[in-house]
Formats: C-alpha cells, sequence, structure tokens
C-alpha cells in the first residue's frame, strides 16, 4: 500500500511536466486559434476579434493562461472544443475513448500471447529454422507501413472474400442485436484492425523476450538445474521461462505511447471514431483545448500503464516490495 | 431539397473543413445549368410505381460538426441540414426561384420592400404550426452580433422586418438588393423551441427539429447519422424511408465499402469515374450522373508583386499555361476550362470576351515586349537583373490542386520562368500566407454563387486582412459595375453589367482562371426516380424510391 | 574503443547483420547515384500516358500525372534515407548530449533531465509529431527536426546507463585523479565506450523515422510534392489500388526493404555486441 502511494506521489511531477509539454506544443502554432473563425469572414471587424480573444483568455500573458488550464484541468475541465460544434471537450474525449482502449487492449493482449512463445521458442532453439523464419515474419510485421496492409487486407477480406466488415466498429443493425450478437458484432469489425495494431507491435515484443530467455538460459542455476538431471521441459517452462517473463513485464507500460499514436492511422483508415481519429481532426481544424485535452489524457493513459506495470512487477518478484 | 444560395465566402470555408472533398459532396453542391450527362443503365426492369421504404446509405468523409444551420459552415453538416430545413424560397431545377415555405411573394415598385405569403399547412417536425414568427426569429438571429455565423451578409441590409400576421411577413431594404430574393433560401428555424435562448448553446445544435422532409434520428459521433422521413411533410411524405450518412475519413475506404454494397451513393473522383467504375458490374449495381459543379479553381497574382502588375506579363503566363492539359490530365476530361468567374453553362457567363489560348511562343513574345528576356541564356527569364522565380502556393488535401500546379509549373518552365510549389496546411495557409498577403500566386477555388453579386472578391476596399480580395485587384469600373448589378432587379439589365465586368476581368487576368470540375456521384441502381436537370440531381430528393421488390433494408422505428 | 577486430569479425559472422547491411549499402548506392540509375527525371509529366502498367520503357509503370515510377522510387530513396538520418541524427545527438550530462554529474541534473525523459516517454509520440508538423508546416527539414526532438529519449538513457556503469571503471577513475577536465573524461573517455548501443539504437531509429514519415504522408502531412517519398508515392498510390497495384506495392516494398534492412543490421549488431547472448 506504501508502495502504491509512493509511486502515485512521483507521478504528479510527471504529469505536471506533461501539462507544460502540452501547453508548449499549443504555443508553436503560428497565429493564435481564432483564426479559423476570423479569418476570410467579411464579417469580422478587428473589434470583433478582440472579444473573441478575450473570451478565450488569449489576451493574457502565458503564465497566466497556463495556470487557469492547469487549474480547470485538475477537476477534468478541459475547456470548450473551438469546432463549430463548441461540445466540452471532455464529452468528446469521453464518447471516443472506449473504442480506443478497447483496441489498444485487446491488440496488446494478442502481442503478448504471440510474441512471448515465439520469443520463447526462438531462443531456445536459437538459429533454428523456427528461428529465422519467426524473425522475419516479425520484422515484416514492424517494417509494412500500417495504411498499406490495412488497405490491402479490406481488399482480400473484405471485397474479395467477402468475409470481414470493411470499416466501422459495428454493424447498421447494431442495436436489434441480442447482447451476444452485439458482441461478436464488434468483434467481427474488430479483427482487421487489431491484427493490423498488434502486428506491428509483435516485433519488439518478441525480440525482447528472445533474448530474455538467451541470457537467463545461460545463468548459473538452469546449468545447475540441467545438472540435476532435471528434464528439459521443466527447465524451460518452470525456471527460465518465469524469470525471462519479469522483465517484460515492464514493457507494457512503455508499449502504450507507440500503441496509442498508432491509433491515428489504423482509426482513420478503417473509419472507427476513436481518440486517434479525433486528434488528427483537432489537429487539422486548431481546435487546441481537444489536442491540448487529449495529449494530456493520452499520456496520463501511459502514467496509469506504468504504475499497473510496476504493480504487476512488484506482484511477480516480491524482492522489490521488500527492498521498498 | 432546397437549394440554398451559396455564399462564396462559405465555400471557401467549405473548402477548407471538408479538406480535399471538393471532388466530392456531389448530391447536395449545387450544380449548373446545361449539360448534365448520365452514365445509367435505363431501369432494367420495369417495376410497379414508386413505393415507400428503404434506406439510402451515404458516404462522407468527414462528420457533421452542428446541425442549425445558421451555425454551421462544413458541407457535411449542409447536406443533412438540407434534408432537415426548408427555407423560404428555393432554386427549382432549371435554377428559377420558387417558393418552399412561402407560397408567394411581391416585390414593391421600388424595390424596396418584398412581402412574403407563407405556407399554411406547414407543421414542424415537433407538430408545432410553422408561422411568421419563425422568420422574425431567424432573421433576428442571423443579424444578431452575438450569433457566430457566416452567413450574417445579406441579412445586414435588411433595414427592417415586419410580422403583418401569422403567414405575412414584410421586409423592407435600405435600397434595392438584387440578391435578396435568393438569400431567402437560409434554413429557416424554430421560434417555439429557440427564442430567447443562447443559440450556442442550444440541445437543437445535436438534436434538431426542422420543417423539412427529413426529421432528425440519431447521431453517432464520428461513426453515423441517420435522419427518418417526415410523414407529415407538407410537400408530401417522402418515399425513401431514412437515410443515413456514414462517416468514412479515407477515399479509399470509401471505395470499397461501395463495391461491398454497404454504401449507396458517393462523389467520385476522376479517376474513379473514367477508370474504375466502367466494368460491367459497377453498370449493373450503379448509375454514375456528371454535371459541371458550381465551382472554378484558378491562379491568383498576388498584384503589390512587381512581377505581376505588368497587365502583359499576367495575359503571358495565362497564355502559357495549358489549361486544356490540366483538364485533360488532372481531370481526364471531367472539367471545362474557363476563361470568366462564372460557370460556363449559365446565364450569367459571358462566352465573349478576349480569350488567351495555350500559345507559348506568343507569351514568350510578350514577356519580351514587357522586358522579361533570357539574357544569359541559362533558360531563366530576366528583367532588371532579377530572374523570373515565384512561388505558387496552395492549400494540403486536395490532389487535383496539387498537381495542376505540377503540370503549370512544367508549363511555365518551358517559356522561362522558374516555379516552386509549396503546399500548406489550411490554417496556416490562411494565417500566414493569405492573410498576410505573404505570397506570390497562390492555386484556390472558389465557389460559384447562383446568384452573380461577387462584390466580396473583385472590389477595391475589400483587400483588407483577411477579407477576400487577397490578390489587391483594383478597378474603379468593376467597383462601379458590381454595385450597379447588385441594385438592378431586371434580369436583362443586370446581365448587362456583369457581361462588361467579365470582359474587364479577362482583360487584366488578375487570375488565370484554370477550370470548372464536374461533380460525380454514382448511387446504387435499385434508386428510382432519379432525374437529371441543370441544377443537378439532388432537387427531387423526396421523390427518389425503390420499387417494392428491390427494397434492401426494412426500416424497423 | 568499439570498432575492434573482434566486434566486426563478430558482426560479420552474424548472418542477420550482414543481410541487413547489404539492403542497407545497396540502398545507399541507389541514393547517390540516382542521377546516373534514374532512366528518366523523376517529375517529368507525360499526360498522355497515365497509370500505364509496367513495360519496358516504364520499368514499374506510370503514375497519375505519367511520370516514371522507377525513377520516382529511386530518387525517393534519397529523400526517404535522408529524411531517417537527419532525423536520427538530432536525436543522437540530443540523446548523447543529455544522457551524458546526466549519467557523468548526476545529482540534481541527472534528476531533471530523466524526469524529462519520463516525461516525454509518455506522450504517444506519433501525436506529437502530428500536431508540431501540422502547426509549423510539414517541410521536409521541419519533418526532420521533429522527428529527431520526439525520438531521443532511448538514447539519453543508454548513454546515461554506460555512463554510470563506466564512469566506475579504473582507466576512467584514473583520469579523474590526474585532474583531467571533465570534456576531456567525456569525449575522450567515456563516449566512445559507450558507443556500440548508440550504435544499434540509431541504426534501428533510422527504420523508425522512414516509417512515421509515411505515417505522416498518409495523413497528408509528410514530404510535400513535387519532392518524391516512398510515404508520398505510397499514399497516392492507395487510393489508386485496385486499377493501378504498381503505383502502391514498388514504393510499399521499397519501404518494407529498406525498413527491415535497417531493423536487421540494428538487432544484428546488438546481438552480437550482447555478451549476455554469445554461445
Amino acid at each position: 500500500m506504501r508502495f502504491l502511494v509512493k509511486r502515485i506521489a512521483l507521478m504528479i511531477p510527471t504529469l505536471i511536466g506533461i501539462t507544460i509539454i502540452s501547453f508548449t506544443v499549443m504555443k508553436m502554432a503560428p497565429g493564435d486559434p481564432t483564426s479559423l473563425m476570423t479569418d476570410l469572414n467579411p464579417n469580422m471587424n478587428e473589434e470583433a476579434v478582440k472579444r473573441i480573444r478575450a473570451h478565450y483568455g488569449l489576451d493574457q500573458p502565458w503564465s497566466i493562461q497556463y495556470f487557469k488550464w492547469l487549474r480547470n484541468m485538475a477537476v477534468l475541465d478541459f475547456g470548450r472544443s473551438f469546432a463549430p460544434d463548441n461540445r466540452p471537450v471532455i464529452d468528446k474525449i469521453a464518447e471516443r475513448i472506449p473504442i480506443t482502449l478497447l483496441i489498444n487492449i485487446l491488440s496488446m493482449v494478442l502481442i503478448f500471447s504471440v510474441a512471448i512463445p515465439i520469443g520463447v521458442m526462438s531462443a531456445v532453439k536459437q538459429d533454428s529454422m523456427f528461428d529465422r523464419v519467426s524473425s522475419l515474419i516479425v520484422f515484416i510485421g514492424f517494417a509494412i507501413p500500417t495504411f498499406w496492409l490495412a488497405l490491402l487486407m479490406m481488399i482480400l477480406f473484405g471485397v474479395k472474400l467477402d468475409w470481414l466488415p470493411i470499416s466501422g466498429f459495428r454493424s447498421l443493425n447494431y442495436s436489434h442485436l441480442s447482447s451476444v450478437g452485439r458482441i461478436l458484432d464488434i468483434g467481427k469489425h474488430l479483427i482487421m484492425p487489431i491484427f493490423v495494431s498488434a502486428f506491428g507491435g509483435l516485433a519488439g515484443m518478441s525480440r525482447y523476450m528472445r533474448s530474455n530467455m538467451l541470457e537467463v538460459i545461460r545463468q548459473d542455476y538452469i546449468t545447475t538445474a540441467r545438472a540435476k538431471g532435471l528434464d528439459e521441459r521443466t527447465v524451460i517452462f518452470k525456471h527460465a521461462f518465469r524469470n525471462a517473463l519479469l522483465p517484460v513485464i515492464t514493457i507494457l507500460g512503455l508499449s502504450v505511447p507507440g500503441l496509442i499514436g498508432g491509433s491515428v492511422i489504423f482509426e482513420t483508415i478503417f473509419a472507427i471514431p476513436g481518440m486517434g481519429q479525433l486528434f488528427y481532426q483537432s489537429v487539422m481544424m486548431r481546435d487546441y483545448p481537444t489536442i491540448m485535452g487529449i495529449l494530456v489524457i493520452g499520456a496520463a493513459l501511459t502514467l496509469v500503464g506504468n504504475l499497473l506495470a510496476d504493480l504487476l512487477y512488484s506482484w511477480a518478484d516480491p524482492r522489490i516490495r521488500v527492498s521498498d | 431539397m432546397a437549394y440554398k444560395k451559396t455564399l462564396l465566402i462559405v465555400t471557401l470555408i467549405l473548402l477548407a473543413v471538408c479538406l480535399g472533398c471538393n471532388e466530392k459532396s456531389a448530391e447536395t453542391s449545387p450544380a449548373g445549368e446545361g449539360n448534365i450527362a448520365t452514365e445509367s443503365n435505363p431501369s432494367s426492369v420495369t417495376m410497379s410505381g414508386p413505393s415507400y421504404g428503404d434506406m439510402l446509405i451515404n458516404g462522407s468523409i468527414g462528420d457533421a460538426s452542428v446541425l442549425l444551420p445558421v451555425l454551421a459552415s462544413d458541407s457535411a453538416s449542409g447536406e443533412i441540414n438540407n434534408l432537415i430545413y426548408n427555407g423560404l424560397v428555393k432554386y427549382d431545377k432549371d435554377i428559377n426561384l420558387v417558393g418552399e415555405l412561402a407560397e408567394k411573394w411581391d416585390v414593391s415598385e421600388d424595390k424596396l420592400k418584398i412581402r412574403f405569403f407563407l405556407k399554411k399547412d406547414v407543421k414542424w417536425h415537433d407538430g408545432k404550426p410553422f408561422t411568421a414568427k419563425d422568420i422574425e426569429y431567424t432573421y433576428k438571429v442571423y443579424v444578431d452580433p452575438k450569433t457566430p455565423t457566416a452567413y450574417s451578409t445579406d441579412f445586414l441590409k435588411v433595414k427592417e422586418l415586419h410580422v403583418i400576421d401569422d403567414y405575412t411577413v414584410k421586409v423592407v431594404y435600405d435600397k434595392p438588393y438584387a440578391p435578396a430574393l435568393g438569400s431567402w433560401g437560409q434554413g429557416i428555424l424554430p421560434s417555439h423551441l429557440l427564442e430567447g435562448k443562447d443559440i450556442t448553446e442550444s440541445p437543437l445544435k445535436r438534436n434538431p427539429v426542422g420543417t423539412g422532409p427529413y426529421k432528425f434520428g440519431e447521431w453517432v459521433t464520428g461513426e453515423k447519422i441517420t435522419v427518418n422521413s417526415f410523414h407529415d411533410y407538407f410537400e408530401g411524405r417522402p418515399y425513401i424511408d431514412r437515410v443515413m450518412t456514414r462517416i468514412i475519413p479515407d477515399l479509399a475506404t470509401m471505395f470499397l465499402e461501395l463495391k461491398a454494397l454497404s454504401i449507396d451513393q458517393m462523389g467520385l473522383t476522376p479517376l474513379q469515374y473514367v477508370r474504375q467504375t466502367n466494368t460491367k458490374w459497377f453498370n449493373d449495381n450503379f448509375n454514375k450522373y456528371k454535371y459541371l459543379g458550381f465551382g472554378y479553381s484558378y491562379l491568383g497574382y498576388n498584384l503589390q508583386d512587381w512581377k505581376f502588375k505588368d497587365r502583359r506579363v499576367r495575359q503571358a503566363l495565362t497564355m502559357a499555361i495549358d489549361r486544356e492539359s490540366i483538364v485533360q490530365g488532372v481531370l481526364l476530361g471531367l472539367g471545362a476550362v474557363t476563361d470568366t468567374p462564372y460557370k460556363p453553362d449559365t446565364y450569367w457567363y459571358n462566352q465573349n470576351v478576349k480569350k488567351f489560348p495555350y500559345d507559348p511562343e506568343k507569351a514568350k513574345q510578350m514577356l519580351a515586349e514587357a522586358g522579361w528576356k533570357d539574357t544569359n541564356n541559362e533558360g531563366v527569364l530576366v528583367k532588371d537583373g532579377k530572374p523570373f522565380e515565384f512561388t505558387i502556393i496552395t492549400n494540403h488535401g486536395n490532389d487535383i490542386r496539387k498537381n495542376a500546379a505540377i503540370i503549370i509549373q512544367r508549363d511555365l518552365k518551358k517559356v522561362g520562368i522558374k516555379v516552386s510549389i509549396r503546399v500548406i496546411e489550411w490554417a496556416a495557409f490562411l494565417k500566414n500566407f493569405i492573410n498576410k498577403r505573404n505570397f506570390e500566386a497562390c492555386l484556390l477555388g472558389w465557389g460559384i454563387g447562383i446568384d452573380p453579386s461577387q462584390i466580396d472578391i473583385w472590389n477595391s476596399k475589400k483587400t483588407g486582412e483577411s477579407e477576400l480580395n487577397f490578390i489587391n485587384y483594383q478597378n474603379p469600373e468593376v467597383d462601379k459595375l458590381l454595385d450597379l448589378g447588385a441594385s438592378t432587379y431586371d434580369r436583362e439589365e443586370r446581365k448587362k453589367y456583369y457581361d462588361k465586368f467579365q470582359e474587364i476581368i479577362a482583360e487584366d487576368q488578375p487570375y488565370t482562371f484554370l477550370f470548372v470540375q464536374y461533380a460525380l456521384p454514382i448511387i446504387n441502381s435499385r434508386f428510382h426516380g432519379i432525374e437529371p436537370a441543370p441544377i443537378g440531381i439532388g432537387y427531387n430528393f423526396t421523390k427518389w424510391y425503390v420499387p417494392k421488390p428491390l427494397q434492401k433494408y426494412t426500416i424497423q422505428p | 574503443m568499439f570498432l575492434n577486430e573482434d566486434f566486426v569479425k563478430r558482426i560479420r559472422r552474424n548472418r542477420m547483420a550482414m543481410a541487413g547491411l547489404g539492403i542497407v549499402a545497396i540502398l545507399f548506392c541507389v541514393a547517390i547515384s540516382a542521377n546516373q540509375l534514374a532512366p528518366y527525371p523523376p517529375s517529368r509529366i507525360d499526360t498522355a500516358n497515365i497509370l500505364a502498367p509496367p513495360t519496358w520503357k516504364h520499368l514499374l509503370g506510370t503514375d497519375v500525372l505519367g511520370r516514371d515510377v522507377l525513377s520516382r522510387i529511386i530518387y525517393g530513396a534519397g529523400v526517404s534515407l535522408s529524411v531517417g538520418f537527419v532525423a536520427v541524427g538530432i536525436s543522437t545527438l540530443i540523446g548523447m548530449i543529455l544522457g551524458a550530462l546526466s549519467g557523468y554529474y548526476s545529482g540534481l541534473i541527472d534528476r531533471i533531465v530523466m524526469r524529462f525523459v519520463d516525461v516525454m516517454l509518455c506522450f504517444p509520440s506519433f501525436f506529437l509529431i502530428l500536431a508540431v508538423i501540422a502547426f509549423v508546416g510539414p517541410s521536409i527539414w521541419n519533418i526532420m527536426i521533429v522527428i529527431g526532438v520526439t525520438s531521443w529519449m532511448g538514447v539519453a538513457r543508454l548513454v546515461r546507463a554506460e555512463f554510470l556503469s563506466i564512469r566506475e571503471r579504473d582507466f576512467v577513475q584514473a583520469a579523474i585523479s590526474q585532474g583531467a577536465s571533465d570534456a576531456r573524461i567525456i569525449f575522450l573517455h567515456i563516449l566512445p565506450n559507450a558507443m556500440a548501443p548508440v550504435l544499434v539504437a540509431a541504426t534501428l531509429g533510422i527504420a523508425s523515422a522512414v516509417l512515421i514519415e509515411s505515417g505522416l504522408s498518409f495523413l497528408g502531412i509528410g514530404v510535400q510534392p513535387p519532392d518524391p517519398s516512398w510515404g508520398n508515392m505510397l499514399t497516392e498510390g492507395k487510393d489508386n489500388i485496385e486499377i493501378a497495384w504498381w503505383l502502391s506495392l514498388f514504393p510499399g516494398m521499397a519501404i518494407l526493404i529498406t525498413v527491415m534492412g535497417y531493423n536487421m543490421l540494428g538487432e544484428g549488431i546488438r546481438d552480437s555486441l550482447d555478451p549476455r547472448l554469445r554461445r
């Protein structure tokens, strides 16, 4: 418990750092956020522009703007969107975050459940055919541009074979389906996006697992275990695997930003109304409050991921708790 | 569906918001007179007559932003709003102004007063009757300085508005204003739901109530918007029960969805129209339409730049650019070269202006007369020791403009002018370049309003920061002609002014007018009753239908 | 020094590294000799011959403006690779400086730098890149710089870790006791010994930068025309994928092979460097 409190307390300065960087990014934009509202609009005279600037507090110095923003953010008030819908940013993000999280969590589960066995096998049979082929495949997964792979899959599975829906994340008749039907429906829609998103992440995880495993296998206690005459399977899976897995947990938190970042592309191509798509649209519209909101929330999600990873680690490896 | 007057400014914003979609959004972009080609299979099976039912699914690359016509300036919202709201007037299939919510109107002798007589059997979607109070409220909202609307210009010309009785309204103008009638095509808002409330906070932004043929159903942000037919619609219940707009941000994905028959209608790119949809399968399943869109693309020269001050240079530039090859190469022939800021097949277009057809030799000669010569034999023209080099800027997200710029670059190189191209993301494009007049030449497009008034773009005084005459065109005669045009009701007399205006513009060549593109909608062939007309295809949408045996979706209310 | 004989020998024995090195070397040759190799100028337009499939005249076909795809891919190699190189150059430089400061001085500087690294690592970097590029404009230099300043954190951590361990070694301690200046110690004694993992990170970084550029191009804010980058070519090809497969296949393969090449090289070096992985 004390560990948890301490970890959370440590997050606060990081969070403040996150807000400072998000704010700075905003200030890098040329002109100011009112430009899209006022530009090329003959009804906007200087007076009106001034009024709008004052309305958004843009006539005040930076530092004051920042602290105001920070104060509002502490109560999850990210302000109102500059887009014509003018809705509270928190609402816009809230309605889009679940689908993005769902896809990212499922894709992370997929990455772990495929990459770990691949890594272990490649290490155990180092330089074997399996090692080579699996390395090649995971490298291809990393190297292929996401949107191209997505499009190729859509043509194959969506148009040519007609097995899977092409885009979106649920069918038009979704609201008339039973609850089991709904789950199946969403599942069918998410197969391609999750595959595309996970395929790219396999390389990092499996290679990491492979080198951990190789390292562990060469350690003394494994040699000892072998010498004691334990059979190879027991040695690998009972002794080596458990120890090689530990460091992988820390990667969990670190891989969150990469996945969320990738969501911009696959959400755009698969027409999934998630946070990545919202971010891209907001950037193009210069919707500053939404951009800042998503940057902060995206970064905060990573913090949560890191925290979870730490907790998991301390649970899996009691040494940490003891030393703390 | 009513076609609202397209304001130039708004269209520019549209082009921005809906990045690169000017080759799309065919359904509701007002179409022009004449030339409508249909490539359809003449309904193969003779079906039973019109019947109710089924759903039409549209593809849109952007989500709507707000479903109140006074606040919306993006085309995605506009398309939905057109189904939900009506104006007092609309343009019919031959681009004549006819009544929509107004039964009829009369204009006083001095052209200063217009009286509208409203239809009496019109109901709002919530069942409340539509009355003159709604007109009064709508007017007040449009001119309220607190309302962030892009459509106030026309309404600000109104001196006063009187409600005479429940079904009669009188509008008074300071001086005769010819675009006035058309301006009443703007969507009328329900006063009983909005009066006395802050419109920017209204729940109707996402849950609209109108008088139009379709009433709002559901809006799932970023995913889809559905509207359902309004059975009490004053022009009769629409045949198609439901219209759904699916938001699919990527064009390639949208086209795949069309191929999978998951969407029924989208706007095609020229390449898709010419190369991808000519198979038997497409001909069996879809009908394609094409008509000239209401908008043109141009290369605008910053007239404050010394290089472009000489009219001969601008004329030579136009002659050096092979516009026909842009239309053939970039639009694959699906467009027309234009020489004036009007649509070539409309009443207002002046055929007889001076033209500058492609002639690089003559162009070189004229440039030489203006002092631009290849003195150092390096292939680049020089005057006063300075080489003829400039940068064309255009906005990002529009492949057609980008490719047109690339062809212009090639053509001008042939006469010894070195062009660079910069593609700039829209917000920065406006803020840092156009508004600051920080450009040499820009490749952009304007929407062409149905009304011919173009004061905002060409008037000498409209050159302030963020005004539309950003190339700084100054011509007192043009100013006078445009003012005369705007205050003249008589169509023939009015045309004389605009004809003269076009002659001057063509001679001055402040822009090189490039082309007008075709709108290229494709629609699933189970939809019948589509009758292409000068204004396009969407005007009789409520009369489109799917014969019973062909209906695909059953609508569960 | 890390470039000793043993290192070279080990890499030469690593097949993956050698395969990657081969790919990278070929790409280099292509990029530098683009002028000689390309059959046509990359921006030669031929509107009468658009979207022509591969023939002897145009080995990889033509694009929407009738430009030769092969020539554009060859020139694109230079553009895509220079994005990768400059971006990684920037990130490596920042990473090494901050990592060295942090590892050498420890204490407050270390705490500040590491906190900064933590913060930067929290952001989905593609979000940051996307936003900044959109704001400052997608010129090729901006893309390089922005990718560079958002991807230095890994290098900083690596360098810091190496510094912490090398700093305690005898030869460094000896140099310190002899009164060598900080700069001398950092640049002459420690940094060269910390280069190996940096090399690995840089190689992998080039691979990511090429991918990031293609992602930006997909969103329309990558390298802008008329400059051909593989990313913007692939994006252009995507819209015509069903009628002109050559328009997306070849740039796509170019990206795939290049990224794989750098990846294999990087992973191969890592494997052969890592004493723990040696048989």
